[in-house]
């Protein structure tokens, strides 16, 4: 690389994501890059760092004073903007509904910032697609769990062999046009008034 | 890319901040808006809830964020339609100021009120101490013990205090400003005001992280109920007329779909003058209580809207009939003059020098045509589109200044305490 490396901060409260993101960064061969999680203390660590580039979360409320410090440091002729080509509205789209906001000096070369937002929204995707599958398994394994018990509970007050407790289960929510955990949640529940 | 294809698909009571599709793509009568939990976005959350928005045949979809910066790109980049902003955004955004200024004009009002100015228990004990203040004194008095106390700070070689504002271009920084110079206090050389999000204003200050701010409502409230705060001025004492929040929303989609945008400003007017009636006060604060909304308690909700106050956790109470305005006077209107106050701000204040090009860029900011089109009669006089504001014996600054729009560097000058940036011209 015959140009000097970009120093770049990111500032991220989610502690998985943050390291998601330096990790990516440093893949693409950027080694001056600075993770922190909590804003206190920002204006100094960009003081020292002077960094090229910055991304925040777009969720931490602490933008606000970012935005603050930005309007300092523009008067001492330190000028930062937002997003590095604002022509260049579907890629700040896909920023902003990534969550991802970035700080970026200005009179830096689109080429090289692009690519650095790009990674970030990227990873950012990628963590709130595995969030999402962490939140589904979760459900998963809290489904199965209330229909057993719901078998269970069917077993024991009617009787019934397992089989048949499933079948009662899958059954009365074909029927009923709902889900199957839906009508064992109802068991459990009634199961719980009455006894 | 793909866009949300429904109006109505986005829950509010989402658990998360979700991010909201493209705006402005869901159906001819919806308008997505955002906004930040406060009590001055009663008139938005009352015309979405209460009917005002249906009568006139629009969907509002209400989309909370949590900071100002993100309601600024969220607009410029088309996911709001409208959003309930600081009045002095599109100010700043048609001035070019701030790290994403985007065309952004206000042709409404959300009202007056609700500001307030709340210093840390410990600080306001020191400020009595002096003998300039104590429990019944008034704005000024505080300010002037705040002064006094600095001094000796500054004799004793103590840190100086740090206050917190909500965002650099906010009336809260203004008047947190006003309020200071009122005093003879220099607010960027005998304090540091910081910024800090509103909701963790109480906590900072019990933390001793700040020793003192200006935000909106309901938050000076929280901090005084829960014994950390004392409340030293509210933005009555300031300047009553004082604008507040207001609707922004980019000149293009006012244009493409002007229509849908003068329905809504009759459906906001509807909703602002429900929302003053007193009646309608217990049902409002129990909506605002909600978590998808404000998630505070609807007692503590109701008390700011009736201007009842706690000023700190002793019972020292004061009761001020026009703390929060959403309709009364013409509370809606988006005067001129009160946009070109806000730019007199920033020039007193170093964020922007004063120009020709800058005197109409603020002006193009607030936007009473569109007002105008939408209420037709009941619009206020444009005669008095710039009036000089401060003369009338109950709408003082607290300072005694009077603004005249038409002579700004006059009235900027006229204060002894600005930033020290010489000239408050422009060097061309």
């Amino acid at each position: 690389m015959t140009q000097p490396d970009l120093t770049i901060l990111v500032i991220d409260e989610n502690a998985i994501r943050s390291s998601i993101i330096e990790e990516g960064l440093r893949e693409a061969g950027h080694l001056r890059v600075t993770v922190i999680h909590e804003v206190s203390g920002v204006a100094r660590v960009i003081e020292t760092l002077q960094p090229d580039v910055i991304i925040i979360d777009i969720e931490n409320p602490n933008r606000d004073m970012m935005e603050h410090l930005f309007q300092l440091t523009r008067m001492v002729s330190r000028p930062i903007a937002m997003f590095v080509d604002r022509s260049d509205t579907a890629a700040i789209e896909q920023a902003v509904e990534a969550g991802v906001s970035a700080y970026v000096v200005d009179g830096l070369k689109k080429e090289r910032v692009k690519p650095i937002l790009d990674m970030a929204v990227s990873r950012f995707n990628a963590f709130s697609r595995l969030q999402r599958e962490l939140a589904d398994a979760k459900s998963a394994l809290e489904a199965r769990k209330v229909i057993e018990r719901a078998k269970g509970i069917l077993m024991k007050m009617r009787g019934l062999s397992e089989e048949e407790a499933f079948a009662l289960l899958r059954q009365t929510a074909m029927n009923e046009k709902k889900k199957m955990v839906e009508i064992a949640q109802s068991v459990v529940t009634a199961a719980g008034l009455l006894m | 890319m793909t866009f949300s294809d429904s109006g109505t698909g986005f829950s509010l009571s989402a658990p998360t901040l979700s991010t909201p599709a493209l705006a402005g793509e869901a159906g001819p009568r919806t308008l997505r808006a955002g906004f930040i939990p406060l009590v001055d976005a009663s008139v938005l959350i009352a015309a979405a809830e209460f009917g005002f928005a249906a009568r006139e045949g629009l969907q509002l979809d209400l989309v909370k964020d949590v900071s100002w910066a993100n309601i600024r790109d969220r607009l410029a980049f088309r996911q709001f339609d409208v959003a309930h902003m600081l009045s002095p955004m599109p100010v700043a955004s048609m001035l070019g100021l701030g790290s994403n200024p985007s065309p952004t004009i206000a042709p409404f009002s959300l009202g007056r009120g609700g500001n307030a100015i709340t210093l840390s228990v410990r600080l306001f004990a020191r400020m009595e101490e002096t003998g300039l203040t104590g429990p019944g004194e008034d704005a000024l008095a505080n300010a002037r013990a705040l002064a006094a106390v600095l001094a000796e700070m500054r004799a004793r070689d103590e840190a100086v205090p740090t206050f917190g504002v909500t965002y650099p271009f906010s009336s809260h920084n203004y008047e947190m400003r006003y309020w200071l110079a009122a005093g003879g206090i220099n607010p960027d050389r005998d304090v540091k005001l910081v910024v800090v999000p509103p909701p963790l204003t109480s906590d900072a200050l019990a933390a001793g992280a700040i020793d003192g701010f200006c935000v909106g409502a309901p938050w000076n409230m929280v901090a005084s109920e829960r014994g950390v705060g004392r409340i030293v001025a509210a933005k009555q004492d300031i300047w009553p007329s004082a604008p507040e929040k207001v609707i922004g929303l980019r000149p293009d989609f006012a244009e493409a779909h002007r229509e849908r945008v003068l329905s809504l400003l009759l459906a906001l007017d509807r909703a602002a003058s429900w929302c003053d009636d007193r009646a309608n006060h217990a049902d409002l604060a129990e909506v605002l209580s909600q978590p998808r909304y404000l998630a505070a308690p609807a007692e503590l909700l109701r008390h700011v809207l009736s201007g009842e106050f706690s000023l700190d956790d002793r019972g020292s109470r004061r009761t001020i009939p026009d703390y929060m305005v959403f309709h009364d006077r013409h509370a809606g209107y988006p005067r001129p003059s009160q946009a070109l106050w806000i730019y007199s701000q920033m020039i007193r204040w170093g964020q922007t020098p004063f120009s020709h090009a800058g005197l109409e860029a603020a002006l193009s900011a607030y936007r009473p045509d569109l007002y105008r089109a939408a209420l037709g009669e009941a619009s206020p006089d444009p005669a008095h589109d710039l009036r000089a504001e401060g003369r009338e014996a109950e709408d003082r600054f607290m300072d005694g200044h009077v603004f005249d729009p038409v002579g700004i560097p006059a009235y900027v000058a006229g204060f002894p305490v600005r930033a020290d940036t010489g000239s408050v011209l422009e060097d061309d």
